[in-house]
């Protein structure tokens, strides 16, 4: 069992105003307003937020500026924001709009001195490195920007190594092929990246049930496991009755008021009392 | 009169770290907050907060170059609550070894030094990020935290944000005024000493638990008000 507090993350994916889901990345639903679902969270005891504006690299835009103003006058945990930071100016922006760390994907791969720089600039803490993996068929994990759509040809465990040694604080790390299935997180990746380097990993991609945290969290050696579709379809009939949601996007899905079944939702409670019953160490409220 | 003048923190920008974070933690428990960098706004200030994340050498250079040095020294002297937290709690010390050694503000005799190195598989990672709980020296009277910022929180129970790989150790067990664990060590998580408290936490990081430390702050400031 890991000595540590493992860190409960919800990763709130944003395009434009509102709160998004897919399946590997792509195929996007609305789910509502980002700033409720991380309210809520927060009051129910999550360790961190994320926000990731998942169009920004290819729209080259950032629409997260006031979201992440809204977020931070409420919410007093850790607050990382991503998607589309291009230079160390885009970085002070978005911090200086309330997040407290940055995560860094495509402009770190194009120049990874960018790392160097901005944990000078902003302490090592302040700086978390995306990697987005996918298997090959030859079984090497390879590094991809865009949401799993940009090629990189990076080794994902020398660029993890590479980009610890450059400064970075923390890997948030997604596996591509796991991520929005609720099939589990894929443990050997997570095992294998955080025993090369020293600093924390965050596993990201693939939660459906309770067991997948324990599995990641013991068997992968995650030091903090990310969260998206468990929590926010947990808490999605709230937030869906009422809410005045933009019409941008795919709401279809939100109307419709399907579920989605391979993942059992769950709220923040019940993650930590599953957590603490099973030995792993985490903050409860 | 004044007592119903309000409460101004100045928060001490030098380019390091989240200071909104901060201020919006004193606006939340009705505290007028304003970032400065400039000493001569230390002045109109009724307490004085030094935040920051980063690097231990490249701080002290900016506070140089920004002349904030004296004003922080000059604040001190002047009685009103000073608070560092996190880089700004290191940067009282004597000196740090981050990146080879460097002279530190010296305001508290104390060195800071990084967590031991562990093995990756297992041990614990470095930097120290995320929550973790906070102890009373075993030396230290019982009831010492119900005069100081930290009323109201439940040692070995309540959790606290944390994101550093180094900490202090400052020469006097004394000024000591909490302990945690972590990477096998048993550190300074927080310190007071005259009007000075520091900690190596992030209160306004740290949800409920971090939030009453500031609404400490703020009822301090109230009574420090009465006095003058």
């Amino acid at each position: 069992m890991p000595e540590q507090n493992i860190r409960v993350i919800a990763r709130l994916d944003i395009k434009g105003p509102n709160l998004v889901k897919g399946i590997h990345l792509e195929g996007l639903r609305v789910l509502g307003k980002p700033e409720q679902f991380a309210r809520y969270y927060y009051e129910t005891g999550v360790d961190e937020l994320i926000y990731m504006d998942i169009v920004a690299t290819l729209y080259g835009r950032n629409s997260l500026l006031e979201i992440i103003k809204r977020t931070a006058k409420e919410i007093f945990i850790p607050l990382t924001v991503g998607g589309g930071l291009r230079n160390l100016a885009d970085i002070k922006t978005v911090l200086r709009s309330g997040a407290d760390k940055v995560s860094l994907n495509t402009a770190a791969v194009k120049n990874p001195n960018i790392i160097k720089e901005a944990a000078r600039k902003f302490g090592s803490s302040t700086i978390v490195i995306s990697i987005e993996a996918i298997k090959q068929d030859d079984g090497r994990y390879l590094a991809f920007v865009e949401n799993g759509r940009g090629h990189t040809g990076l080794d994902v465990f020398e660029w993890a190594k590479k980009a610890a040694e450059l400064g970075a604080g923390e890997i948030l790390l997604t596996s591509v092929d796991q991520e929005g299935t609720g099939l589990g997180y894929d443990i050997d990746l997570t095992k294998k990246v955080a025993e090369s380097v020293p600093i924390p990993v965050i596993a990201n991609g693939g939660a459906g049930k309770l067991e997948h945290l324990k599995e990641v969290i013991t068997e992968g050696k995650a030091n903090a496991v990310s969260l998206a579709s468990m929590l926010h379809y947990g808490f999605f009939d709230k937030s869906r009755i009422g809410n005045d949601f933009s019409l941008e996007g795919n709401t279809e899905f939100l109307k419709s008021g399907q579920r989605f079944s391979k993942i059992e939702p769950a709220d923040l409670m019940t993650i930590k009392n599953f957590l603490v019953k099973q030995n792993i160490k985490c903050r409860k409220l | 009169m004044a007592y119903s003048r309000r409460q101004k923190i100045a928060i001490v920008d030098y380019g390091m770290g989240n200071l909104f974070s901060v201020k919006l933690a004193c606006e939340r428990v009705g505290l007028e907050a304003f970032i400065v960098n400039k000493g001569s706004d230390f002045l109109k200030a009724s307490a004085l907060i030094l935040p920051g994340v980063g690097a231990f050498g490249e701080a002290m250079d900016t506070l140089n170059k920004l002349n904030l040095i004296e004003p922080i020294r000059n604040f001190i002297d002047s009685g009103k609550p000073f608070l560092g937290i996190c880089l700004g709690m290191q940067l009282l010390m004597s000196e740090s070894e981050e990146f080879g050694l460097h002279k530190g503000l010296d305001i508290i005799k104390g060195r800071v030094i990084r967590f031991p190195l562990q093995d990756f598989e297992g041990g614990s990672k470095v930097p120290q990020v995320g929550w973790n709980k906070i102890f009373k020296p075993d030396y230290k009277p019982k009831d010492e935290w119900e005069n100081s910022l930290l009323k109201g929180i439940k040692e070995r129970e309540d959790y606290i944000y944390f994101v550093h790989s180094f900490y202090t150790i400052p020469a006097s067990k004394e000024i000591i005024l909490s302990l945690t664990s972590y990477a096998g060590v048993n550190y300074c998580s927080s310190l007071q000493i005259r009007n000075i408290f520091a900690c190596q936490f992030h209160p306004e990081r740290s949800g409920p638990t971090g939030l009453q430390i500031y609404e400490n702050l703020a009822i301090l400031l109230k009574t420090h008000q009465r006095v003058e």
